[in-house]
C-alpha cells in the first residue's frame, strides 16, 4: 500500500538519491509498523488471556503465602530461628496467640492445611489445639500448649512451621520429581509414600511411546498406499483417515466405550465365534488406552507423512531397481529418508498430543492407566492444592516444550494439510 | 500400486502383506466410526449386536429439551460466536504477519499459535484461576474467551497459508487506483483468499464444537455443553441416547467433510493458478 513512489527516476544522481534512500526506509518502516498494528489485537488477547494466567499458573508452584498471611509474626520468628532444638518461650507464646486470633476469625484453616502437606495430621492437630485455645489463659504458655498437644514439643513440627514460613517455597517444584528439602536445607529423596510423581512422569512417557510406535508401525504403510495408489483409491482412502479425524473426539471416544465393554460388540463376536471362553476385559485398563489413544492419533501421523510421500516420484524407487538395488535396501536408501521430514514432524506431532491426554485415559483407563494431565486436574479439583497442581504443569510443560523446537525445525520446510 | 509382472514370490509375499496393514488400519479408523451407527436405531437398550429390531426411540430421547438439546444450544451459541471472533482476529492477525516483516515476527508467530502445544488441561487451569479473580468462570462469556484462544490459532495458520500465494500486486494496483486500504482488503484481498479463511473458520468451529476440557474446569450447569454431556454419560450411565447424539455428530462432521475438501480444492487451485 505504499509502494515507493518515483522508484522510475532513481537514476538521479546525488543528494536526491539519498533523499529517495530515505523515503524508501521511512516508507518500509510504516509498512512495518502498519503490520504490527494489524496483529496487535490478537497478540495483545494472546497475552492478556493466555501467556498471562499460564505464567500466574505456574508461579503458584513457588508462591507460598498462606502461613505467612495467618500467622505473621510465628513466620517471622520461626524463618529466624536455626532449627535445631526447640524454640524459646517467645515463639509458643507468639504461636498461641496467633492460633487464637485465626480461630476466632476463621482463618486458621488455612493455614492448618498448608501444614498438613508437611506432616499428616498437621491439620487436625491445629484445629483441635484452636477448640481448646481458651484454656489457656497466661504464661508459661510452652508448657501449656504441649499440655494441649504432646506434639507440639515435637521438634517435626517446629521445623515444618519453619518449612511453611514462605513467602516462597521450593516443596512442590522438589515434590514433582519425588525430592524434599530437609530441614537443614540438604535436598534428599521424599519419604516413598509420596514418591508417586516420577511414576506417573515414566508412565505419561510410556503410554505416548507405545503409542507412537503403534501409530508409526500401522500409519507408516497407510500412508504409503494412499500415496502410491490410482487417484481414485487414493482419494477414497484419503477420506478414510480424515472423516475419523474430522469426527468428535467424545463421539470416537464413545465408540470405543461401546465396543470395548464387557457386554460390548468385540466380546460378543469372540464368544460368539468361540475364540475365547469369557469376556476379555478391554476397558478400564492400559489396552483399551492404547486401542482409543491410537485411534486418536493416528490421522495426526498419516496427514503430514502421506504430504510429503506424495511428492516422491515412484520413478525413483524402479530406477533404484533397475540399478541393482534389492528393494529393503532401494527403501532404506532411497525413499526413507526423503520421507523422515514427515515422519519426524507426525512423530513430534503425536507424541506432543498424547503427553497431555486427558480425556480418554479418565474414561476408558483404570486408576493406574492415568497419566500427568489427570494428576494436575485432581490436584486442583479434588484437593485444591494448587501448589501440587502448578509443580506439576511445569513438569508437563517442560516435557512439551523440549520437543517443541525439534517440531519447528522439522515443520519449517513442509506444510501440513489437515483437509 | 499393483504387483509388477516380474516380481519374485518375496515380492508378492510383501506386497500383500502391506496390504493387510493397511487394511487393518483402515477398518480399525473407521470400523468403530461406522459399527455404532445402527445401533443408534435399535430398539432394545443394549448396546450390541444383533439388534432386536428397528426404532427410533433413542432418537426421541436426543430431541427432548434436556439435556441434549439444552446442550446443542450452548454449543451452538458458544461456537458460532466463537468462530466470528477467531475469525475476524486471526484473520486480521495472518493478514498482518504476511504483509510485512517487523522485528520479532517469528516469536509473535510461535506465540499466537502457541496454544496447540500447551496441554488443554494446563490452559483451562490457567483460565480457570484467571477468570475466578475476574469473575467470569460459568459465564458464557468466559467460554467463549477461551474457546477463542484455542479456535485462533487455526485460523491464523490456515489463513497465512492462503495468503502464501497471493499475489500483493493486486492490492498495490488497486490503491493506486485510488482505493483506500480497507476497501481494498474487502474488494480485492478478501474474496481471493475466502477458501481459506472460510477453512479457518470451519476449525474454529470445530474446535468450540468439540472442546469438552476448559469447559469442564470453566462452564457451570447453565453452560451445559454437547462434549460436557458427553463426556457426563460416558462416564456415569451410558445409554443408547448417547449413541445417537455421536451418529448425529458423525453426520455433521461428513458434511463438514465435504465442506472443507470443497474449500481447500478451490483454494489450492488458486494457488496452482498463481503460480502458472
Amino acid at each position: 500500500m505504499n509502494a515507493p513512489a518515483g522508484i522510475a527516476d532513481g537514476r538521479k544522481a546525488g543528494p536526491a538519491d539519498r533523499s529517495l534512500e530515505a523515503k524508501l526506509r521511512r516508507a518500509e518502516r510504516r509498512r512495518s509498523l502498519n503490520a504490527f498494528l494489524l496483529v496487535a489485537p490478537l497478540l495483545a488477547f494472546i497475552v492478556v488471556v493466555f501467556a498471562g494466567p499460564i505464567l500466574s499458573l505456574l508461579y503458584f508452584s513457588v508462591d507460598d503465602p498462606k502461613l505467612a498471611e495467618v500467622m505473621p509474626r510465628t513466620a517471622q520468628i520461626v524463618d529466624a530461628w536455626d532449627g535445631a532444638e526447640l524454640p524459646g518461650e517467645e515463639a509458643y507464646a507468639t504461636l498461641v496467640e496467633e492460633i487464637r486470633t485465626a480461630y476466632k476469625a476463621r482463618t486458621v484453616a488455612a493455614a492448618a492445611m498448608r501444614l498438613n502437606y508437611e506432616i499428616s495430621g498437621f491439620r487436625s492437630m491445629v484445629m483441635r489445639t484452636g477448640r481448646k485455645i481458651r484454656r489457656i489463659t497466661g504464661p508459661p504458655y510452652k508448657e501449656a500448649l504441649i499440655g494441649l498437644d504432646e506434639r507440639w514439643g515435637d521438634l517435626a513440627y517446629w521445623r515444618a512451621i519453619k518449612a511453611s514460613a514462605g513467602p516462597y517455597t521450593t516443596r512442590y517444584l522438589l515434590a514433582a520429581v519425588d525430592l524434599q528439602r530437609k530441614w537443614d536445607g540438604s535436598i534428599g529423596a521424599a519419604p516413598p509414600e509420596r514418591t508417586i510423581y516420577i511414576d506417573y512422569l515414566k508412565r505419561t512417557f510410556w503410554i505416548s511411546f507405545w503409542v507412537l510406535a503403534c501409530c508409526i508401525a500401522i500409519g507408516y504403510p497407510m500412508a504409503f498406499l494412499i500415496a502410491t495408489s490410482g487417484k481414485r483409491w487414493s482419494r477414497f482412502l484419503l477420506v478414510l483417515v480424515l472423516l475419523p479425524f474430522w469426527t468428535s473426539l467424545l463421539v470416537r471416544t464413545a465408540a470405543w466405550v461401546v465396543l470395548l465393554q464387557n457386554e460390548g460388540i468385540i466380546n460378543d463376536f469372540l464368544l460368539y465365534g468361540g475364540i475365547v471362553d469369557e469376556p476379555l476385559t478391554l476397558i478400564f485398563n492400559r489396552t483399551g488406552v492404547y486401542i482409543a489413544m491410537v485411534h486418536i492419533l493416528l490421522p495426526f501421523l498419516v496427514l503430514p507423512l502421506y504430504a510429503v510421500m506424495r511428492n516422491i516420484p515412484a520413478s525413483q524407487m524402479r530406477a533404484a531397481a533397475s540399478l541393482g538395488a534389492r528393494p529393503v535396501a532401494a527403501f532404506l536408501s532411497v525413499y526413507l529418508p526423503q520421507t523422515l521430514p514427515g515422519l519426524g514432524a507426525g512423530c513430534i506431532l503425536v507424541f506432543i498430543l498424547a503427553l497431555g491426554f486427558y480425556i480418554t485415559p479418565a474414561l476408558i483407563g483404570g486408576a493406574a492407566d492415568q497419566m500427568l494431565s489427570y494428576l494436575i486436574a485432581e490436584f486442583a479439583t479434588r484437593t485444591g492444592n494448587w501448589g501440587m497442581a502448578s509443580a506439576i504443569a511445569i513438569l508437563l510443560l517442560l516435557s512439551v516444550a523440549a520437543l517443541y523446537p525439534v517440531y519447528r525445525g522439522l515443520v519449517r520446510g513442509g506444510t501440513f494439510r489437515f483437509g | 500400486m499393483a504387483v509388477p509382472v516380474n516380481a519374485t514370490r518375496g515380492q508378492h509375499v510383501w506386497y500383500w502383506c502391506l496390504r493387510l496393514i493397511c487394511a487393518t488400519g483402515f477398518i480399525f479408523l473407521i470400523g468403530p466410526i461406522v459399527i455404532i451407527v445402527p445401533i443408534s436405531f435399535s430398539s432394545g437398550s443394549f448396546l450390541s449386536y444383533p439388534l432386536p429390531g428397528f426404532s427410533m426411540r433413542w432418537y426421541d430421547a436426543v430431541v427432548e429439551p434436556f439435556p441434549w438439546m439444552f446442550a446443542l444450544e450452548n454449543s451452538l451459541i458458544v461456537a458460532t460466536t466463537v468462530t466470528v471472533v477467531a475469525t475476524a482476529l486471526g484473520t486480521l492477525a495472518a493478514y498482518g504477519l504476511t504483509r510485512a516483516d517487523f522485528p520479532g515476527k517469528p516469536l509473535v508467530f510461535g506465540l499466537l499459535i502457541s496454544p496447540l502445544a500447551v496441554p488443554l488441561v494446563i490452559t483451562a487451569l490457567g483460565l480457570y484461576f484467571f477468570f475466578a479473580r475476574i469473575g467470569l468462570v460459568q459465564t458464557h462469556i468466559g467460554l467463549i474467551i477461551a474457546h477463542v484462544v484455542l479456535a485462533v490459532p487455526f485460523v491464523v495458520i490456515t489463513v497465512s497459508a492462503t495468503l502464501k500465494g497471493f499475489d500483493w500486486n493486486l492490492v498495490r494496483a488497486a490503491e493506486s487506483l485510488g482505493a483506500p486500504p480497507l476497501a481494498a482488503f474487502f474488494q480485492v484481498t478478501l474474496p481471493l483468499i475466502l477458501p481459506g479463511v472460510l477453512a479457518g473458520a470451519v476449525f474454529a468451529f470445530v474446535t468450540s464444537l468439540d472442546e469438552v476440557i476448559v469447559a469442564l474446569f470453566l462452564s457451570g450447569p447453565a453452560q451445559l455443553t454437547l462434549p460436557r454431556q458427553l463426556f457426563t454419560g460416558l462416564r456415569d450411565q451410558l445409554d443408547p441416547s448417547i449413541v445417537a447424539i455421536a451418529t448425529l455428530l458423525i453426520a455433521f462432521s461428513i458434511a463438514l467433510l465435504v465442506v472443507v475438501e470443497v474449500l481447500q480444492w478451490r483454494s489450492a487451485r488458486q494457488r496452482s493458478a498463481r503460480a502458472d
